[in-house]
């Protein structure tokens, strides 16, 4: 910690937050809020004079509101920044004025009770998110009584409760008489591994090893205390950890498998009364504890929201930032430039967390050294002369790449190159069709479906298949040798978000029997929420399809992941069966219906770009 | 760059040893690519990745001046690069390329029928050279780097990725909301599985 504050390369910013990110990778533009400390941190040498004098005292929650602090308070002892500031919430009244003790007694005058919030501009080329996790609120459980009994407490309240730097010097005693637990029980998986809508589904990971931990410290500092897991499974997976378990359970530590079904508290001695199944014996326990421990497991930031919109970052259903790939690319976030350190990702302990940040380091590294970027051609280009300025192109860019047009003063849409990733969603979503993608041009796309349907359509299943997910998965139905019918034929996209529902009707009225579109799992989407545009399209165009008489099965979406080769099969296997539901009348009758829709289309857009053309035409001669 | 009119294309099918010709009938795909419009030359080899299968396409784009390729073979994701270096080598933009997947999409899911995978196999031909036949040479843009980083959260992850890049030569800012960095661990007491102090 004191490296940071002391490294001439590192400018540290605490009590701070980002306030505004823009740019794209190499060119971040930010602007940092520095609250006001309202006490000069290069001045102040840490004398302690100020909190001697300050009359108000607040639960510190540093100490888990075991112990107060003062309204000027020095986060905690070995803080970096090693300075003091005030907290104005609990300074005496608005008007500071009125109190004013601690400024009298500070000798170098360090304090200033009008000081502002800073906002700095910072210019970088990478950026590191690294925040972390909170610790789970267990109240919900209310079987476990913690809030309504005073010895049921949280891991992280044990680690105070246990640690010399603690409110109590490291004398371990309970909260309700501050008497020396002689028995004390920790129940396991507090808020993890939930199937009830209580807590989250995932492991947190650092929990089992932590109770683990605390029951060696206890054993160590107190031999006469007796320990009690209660737990379903002991998760001591890393280097080391079954050992540290196995030097736990020599010490004595009882560890019985079954989670609590209920805590109740002997209002006359405080003691705690465990029911719980041993899920090894069967037999239904009622046990007493003086001190309950709760595992509490870990969960996404609260704030990450902020951080998410910032960047431009997805989630996956848990909650945790997502990576690129998870096993390829585990640090990358889906936006270039951009990488995850520590729980920010998912939940890990300390030796996780940086092994993670040396990786994220050196990505990161390899950007800034290289000095430069390249950006695959596969950006679109917008054509300005027939674009209406209707903004849609802004909207379902899942990267902010394009700037939105404003009509009123003239600007039209403009495509950030290096913050796309070439997804393709503006084109196929550009209601006037004049985004082109390079390298993935509709005249490109078009000539696959043309010739790919051009002997005996009727027998094919024409299939639009995403780079990332459903394309591989289609190379590991090979890989695997997962035999389908040879009906398929796959036109490869960067994206299911590029796949324009042109696309589909020419191919169906080219005579195609089946169309699908196929991309990533919605957590999995390379393009951050590409793929919602997918569906919504594809949803739109079911009911299209119903309204013009053509049997919208025809189209079909499929979300199959790059590790879903057996999927690919049985879809294609699928598919092959409903191609055998169509009826040689069904494809001709939708070729002729689409040819008059393609028709129509191609007239409105005709009379729209001729009212646009006289329109411009009118207006320059109006300016002549 | 070749306008529409004077496209020169080559096709080259790769055999894979027997892991596509073992299937797929690929002298009948080589005799229809050959009909196939724009199509100046089709050369059929046992590994088309292998240095004398490069050395042919380079060949045949000096000697035949082609200014499209089209390879039909594994899939993309392996031999892309592959082949987009080769055609650079031989002088040609390497979005000039365009590959046909007859290996992991046809050869080996359609291995009960050869007649299907050898249809299929045509039919992606066709798809790769009509598309091949609409490629137009792309430039990639590159842009400067700042060379700075920011780091948010001033956790045990941030402090070590700061510190990592920062010892590495680089300027590091690190934003921590809270007035002291050190996040989670800092309220710990000892830590596992080293059991010491955590600050
Ligand atoms: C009770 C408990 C006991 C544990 N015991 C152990 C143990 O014994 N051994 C072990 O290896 N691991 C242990 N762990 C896990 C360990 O704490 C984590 O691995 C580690 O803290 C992760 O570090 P981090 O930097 O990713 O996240 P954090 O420690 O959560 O740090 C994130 C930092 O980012 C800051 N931040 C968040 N959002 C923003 C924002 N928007 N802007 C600016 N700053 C922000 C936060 O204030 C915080 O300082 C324990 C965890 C818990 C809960
Ligand atoms: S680490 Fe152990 S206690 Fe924590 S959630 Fe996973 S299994 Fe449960």
């Amino acid at each position: 910690m004191m490296d940071v504050g002391r490294h001439p390369r590192i400018q540290l910013f605490t009590h701070s937050e980002v306030e505004t990110v823009t740019g794209f990778v190499g060119n971040f533009h930010v602007t940092v809020r520095k609250k006001a400390r309202y006490v000069d941190e290069t001045a102040c040498n840490a004398c302690n004079e100020c909190v001697a004098v300050c009359p108000v005292a607040v639960p510190d929650a540093y100490q888990q509101g075991f112990s107060s602090r003062k309204a000027i308070y020095m986060p905690f002892p070995q803080a970096v920044p090693s300075s003091y500031l005030i907290d104005m919430d609990a300074c005496l009244g608005n008007n500071p004025i009125a109190c004013g003790k601690c400024a009298d007694v500070c000798e170098k005058h360090c304090i200033d009770y009008d000081a502002k919030d800073e906002i700095v501009p910072l210019e970088v080329g990478a950026v590191i998110v690294a925040t972390g996790v909170e610790v789970y609120d267990p109240t919900e459980y209310d079987e476990y009584g913690y809030t309504r009994y005073e010895n049921v407490i949280t891991s992280m309240e044990f680690e105070r409760l246990i640690c010399a730097g603690g409110p109590t010097a490291g004398h371990f005693v309970r909260p309700s008489d501050e008497q020396r637990p002689l028995r004390v029980g920790f129940i396991q998986c507090v808020g993890s591994r939930s199937l009830s809508p209580k807590g989250n589904p995932y492991c947190s990971n650092i929990c089992c090893m932590n109770t683990v931990k605390d029951t060696l410290l206890l054993a160590d500092h107190y031999p006469d205390v007796e320990s009690t897991v209660y737990y379903m499974d002991i998760r001591a997976f890393g280097k080391g950890f079954e050992d540290l378990y196995r030097r736990s359970k020599e010490a004595g530590v009882r560890y019985l498998r079954g989670l609590p079904g209920h805590v109740r508290e002997d209002p006359a001695s405080r003691n705690l009364v465990v029911t719980v199944e041993d899920t090894n014996t069967g037999h239904r326990l009622e046990e007493e504890q003086d001190l309950i421990v709760l595992a509490c497991g870990v969960i996404p930031r609260q704030n990450g929201g902020n951080v998410k919109h910032l960047l431009n970052l997805s989630q996956t259903a848990d909650g945790f930032f997502m990576e690129s790939h998870p096993k390829l690319k585990p640090v990358d976030a889906p936006s270039r430039g951009v990488f995850f350190a520590g729980c920010a990702e998912f939940p890990k302990d300390v030796k996780d967390s940086v092994t993670q940040a040396g990786a994220a380091a050196s990505r990161a590294g390899i950007l800034l050294s290289t000095g430069k970027v390249t950006i695959e051609a596969i950006t679109p280009v917008i054509d300005t002369e027939f674009c209406t300025q209707c903004g849609i192109c802004a909207k379902v860019c899942p990267y902010g790449a394009i700037r939105p047009p404003d009509a009123r003063t003239g600007r039209y849409p403009e495509v950030i190159e290096a913050a796309c990733s070439g997804c393709g969603t503006c084109a196929a979503e550009c209601p006037m069709d004049v985004i082109a993608m390079r390298h993935f041009s509709d005249a490109q796309i078009l000539g696959q479906i043309d010739a790919l349907l051009e002997d005996h359509p009727e027998e094919k299943v024409l299939a639009f298949a995403c780079n990332w997910c459903s394309y591989p998965g289609a190379d590991l139905a090979g890989t695997n040798r997962s035999q389908y019918p040879a009906h398929a034929r796959l036109v490869r996209t960067m994206c299911s978000g590029r796949v324009d529902e042109d696309f589909i009707l020419h191919a169906l009225m080219r005579g195609a029997a089946m169309v699908l579109v196929s991309g990533c799992h919605f957590a999995d989407c390379h393009y951050i929420n590409a793929v919602t545009w997918t569906q919504k399209r594809i949803e739109k165009l079911w009911n299209r399809l119903d309204r013009l008489g053509i049997r919208p099965e025809r189209v079909q979406m499929e979300w199959i992941s790059a590790a879903q080769g057996t999927k690919f099969a049985s879809v294609m296997a699928e598919l092959d069966r409903l191609r055998r539901t169509v009826t040689p009348e069904e494809i001709e009758a939708a070729k002729t219906i689409l040819a008059a829709e393609f028709e129509k289309k191609a007239e409105r857009l005709r009379k729209q770009r001729a009212r646009m053309k006289s329109q411009r035409e009118k207006e320059e001669v109006d300016v002549a | 760059m070749a306008t529409p009119h004077n496209l020169r294309v080559g096709v080259f099918v790769c055999e894979c040893g027997r892991n596509i010709a073992g299937t797929v009938d690929c002298g009948a795909v080589s005799d229809f690519a050959a009909t196939l419009p724009d199509v100046v030359v089709v050369k059929q080899n046992k590994y088309t990745c292998a240095d004398p299968g490069q050395m042919e396409i380079r060949n045949a784009i000096a000697e035949h001046k082609l200014n499209r390729v089209v390879v039909a073979s594994c899939t993309p994701k392996i031999h892309e690069p592959t082949f987009r270096n080769c055609v650079r080598e031989a002088g040609l933009n390497p979005y000039l390329l365009e590959m046909a997947n007859i290996r992991e999409h046809v050869s080996w899911v359609h291995q009960d029928d050869p007649a299907g995978a050898t249809r299929k196999a045509k039919d992606l031909v066709a798809s790769a050279v009509a598309r091949a036949r609409k490629l137009e040479p792309q430039v990639e843009a590159e842009v400067p780097v700042t060379k700075a980083a920011l780091v948010i959260g001033g956790g045990v992850a941030g402090i070590q990725a700061a510190l990592d890049l920062a010892d590495a030569g680089h300027q590091v800012y690190l934003v921590e909301k809270e007035p002291s960095i050190g996040g989670i661990m800092a309220a710990l007491d000892k830590t596992y599985p080293t059991m010491d102090c955590s600050i």
